[in-house]
């Protein structure tokens, strides 16, 4: 980043006084603290990213592969909000606004709130895991994310019993993603509940130890590496705790081509090409897709029984 | 001007321009994190640019009143075979890997593979007979009427590029509505042809060898 000194506003007075006191969370929330005096003084200013993110924990939930570099993953991005080519989020997600930033966590549960920035980089220990990333357009990547598992962030609103799915809507303002198509919009996604609880369920801040750059969902985001890409819903406003099944955006689009769960699942293709097989990024030929993207020991016990045909 | 020879110079640079801007952007490693799908989507975009413009050479000709843009139509019509010669090679060998089994099941399978793989196929005699000499065997009625079959590859190439997209239909229903106004203007001189009763055969000139050669 350009800035490297702190602006002229003092943490405290844009930092609830609960997280001020607080060793830690200081500093895990100070680069959300940056950018928020720095879109004070400068409201044009470029969305932050790439801001180290301070006291990440090495995770267990990390594969043992080679990382693509952060190049291809901050330049190939499915982000149809700013624009349907992959080489366009990089571009004209450039000046997108995430500061200040809420995530309103609401529905049925005990303590519906918002929660900033600030308070969710503060929320739980920050991890780094190593997940793979298999995209239903069949390539992949393998990425050091970092955030902690979503149940964290469910936990403190107390979930009803009769929540039995979670909703999650991305950001829209077609002023500031002039180039959205493709999808209606705002994009939303959905989860199980017994999904969403899973220590997989990685809701995400940063990748490569850094926050996010806004292509790739910045400044939080749902990472779930057993199912295809687009279910890892990007740049989240609002997470909703929900009686039914929700809409999806792929599954509203085209019911027959994209269903509500997108398990990873080499033995149901997608009906125009083969989910057999996938191009990692960076390689030449293609590898053999893995049954849940080779997270089938810590998940496939999440839909026994189910006809996972029919249930695509 | 459409008459010099340095007119059709021009257009075979112009239609070799980007096959140069793709070895280029290679030389610089700037195919995007996913080269063999860039090189697959570039080709793939050139062959149909390529198929909407030599359909659009016997319109224009008449619309805008230029018959001398028969001379590019070959040429045109070269470049959106070899185009598409580059992006099925890209797909055999680099998406399949010569695997011919698993190709064919792709064929018969994948309802945008077996439009893509049509459209190619039926550009493959019409560049085989492109030549004078082809023209002159055939006889210009027999040579005109197989290269109709462009017509296909124009409806072909489109399906299959909207059958692949994902959800942006954008660019392949500009292809379409392009291919489909290039087809109803033949449509439509067709009809008003039978409707006039007066069963004016076409100008030999379009097609005869002679006009195909630098200095007819």
């Amino acid at each position: 980043m350009l800035i490297k000194k702190p602006a002229d506003i003092r943490y405290s007075e844009i930092t609830p006084k609960q997280i001020y006191m607080n060793r830690r969370n200081f500093l895990a929330g100070a680069p959300a603290a940056f950018l928020g005096a720095r879109e004070l003084l400068s409201p044009s200013a470029r969305a932050l990213a790439g801001t180290k993110l301070p006291d990440v924990q090495k995770s267990k939930y990390t594969v043992d592969e080679k990382q693509n570099s952060y190049q291809e993953v901050s330049t190939y991005n499915n982000y149809y909000e700013f624009g349907t080519d992959k080489s366009e989020p990089a571009v004209y997600a450039r000046n997108f606004q995430t500061a200040p930033w809420t995530v309103s966590v609401e529905g049925l549960c005990n303590k519906p709130r918002k929660f900033t920035m600030e308070e969710i980089l503060a929320l739980a220990p920050l991890e780094e895991r190593v997940y793979r990333h298999r995209c239903v357009e069949a390539w992949s990547i393998v990425v050091p994310w970092v955030g902690y598992s979503l149940s964290a962030l469910l936990a403190k609103v107390e979930p009803a019993v009769r929540a039995s799915y979670v909703a999650f809507e991305t950001f829209f303002d077609r002023r500031q993603m002039p180039h959205a198509a493709g999808l209606q919009f705002p994009y939303v996604e959905g989860l199980r509940m017994d999904e969403a609880m899973h220590p997989l369920a990685l809701l995400c801040t940063g990748m490569y130890g850094e926050t996010l750059p806004p292509q790739d969902g910045a400044p939080v985001r749902m990472i779930l590496p057993w199912k295809y890409g687009f279910k890892s819903i990007k740049s989240i406003v609002k997470i909703r705790l929900v009686g039914s099944q929700p809409a999806t955006s792929w599954n509203g689009a085209n019911p027959p081509e994209y269903g509500f769960y997108s398990n990873v699942n080499p033995q149901v293709d997608h009906p125009r090409w083969s989910q057999a097989s996938e191009r990692r990024l960076g390689e030449f030929r293609k590898r053999p897709t893995l049954m849940f993207n080779g997270y089938g020991d810590q998940v496939a016990s999440l839909y026994n029984g189910m006809d996972l045909k029919k249930n695509y | 001007m459409l008459k010099r020879r340095w007119a059709k110079v021009l257009v075979f640079a112009a239609g070799l321009a980007p096959i140069f801007w793709l070895c280029w952007r290679a030389w610089n490693q700037n195919l995007t994190a996913n080269p063999i799908e860039f090189i697959t989507h570039y080709t793939g975009d050139w062959t149909i640019r390529f198929i909407v413009l030599t359909l659009a050479v016997t319109p224009l000709r008449r619309v805008l009143g230029l018959p001398d843009l028969i001379r590019f139509r070959r040429m045109i019509g070269l470049y959106a075979f070899f185009y598409g010669t580059l992006h099925f090679t890209t797909y055999i060998w680099l998406d399949k890997f010569f695997d011919l089994p698993d190709m064919l099941k792709d064929v018969a399978k994948r309802p945008f593979i077996t439009a893509g793989f049509t459209a190619f196929v039926l550009m493959i005699p019409l560049a085989v007979t492109s030549t004078a000499g082809w023209i002159r065997r055939m006889g210009g009625k027999r040579w005109q009427r197989l290269h109709r079959l462009v017509y296909f590859t124009g409806i072909a190439g489109v399906a299959h590029y909207y059958w692949l997209v994902k959800s942006d239909i954008r660019l392949p229903a500009m292809y379409g509505a392009l291919v489909g106004v290039l087809l109803l203007y033949r449509a439509a001189v067709w009809g008003m042809k039978r409707k006039s009763g007066a069963a004016v055969k076409r100008p030999v000139s379009a097609i005869s060898p002679g006009a195909l050669r630098d200095n007819p």
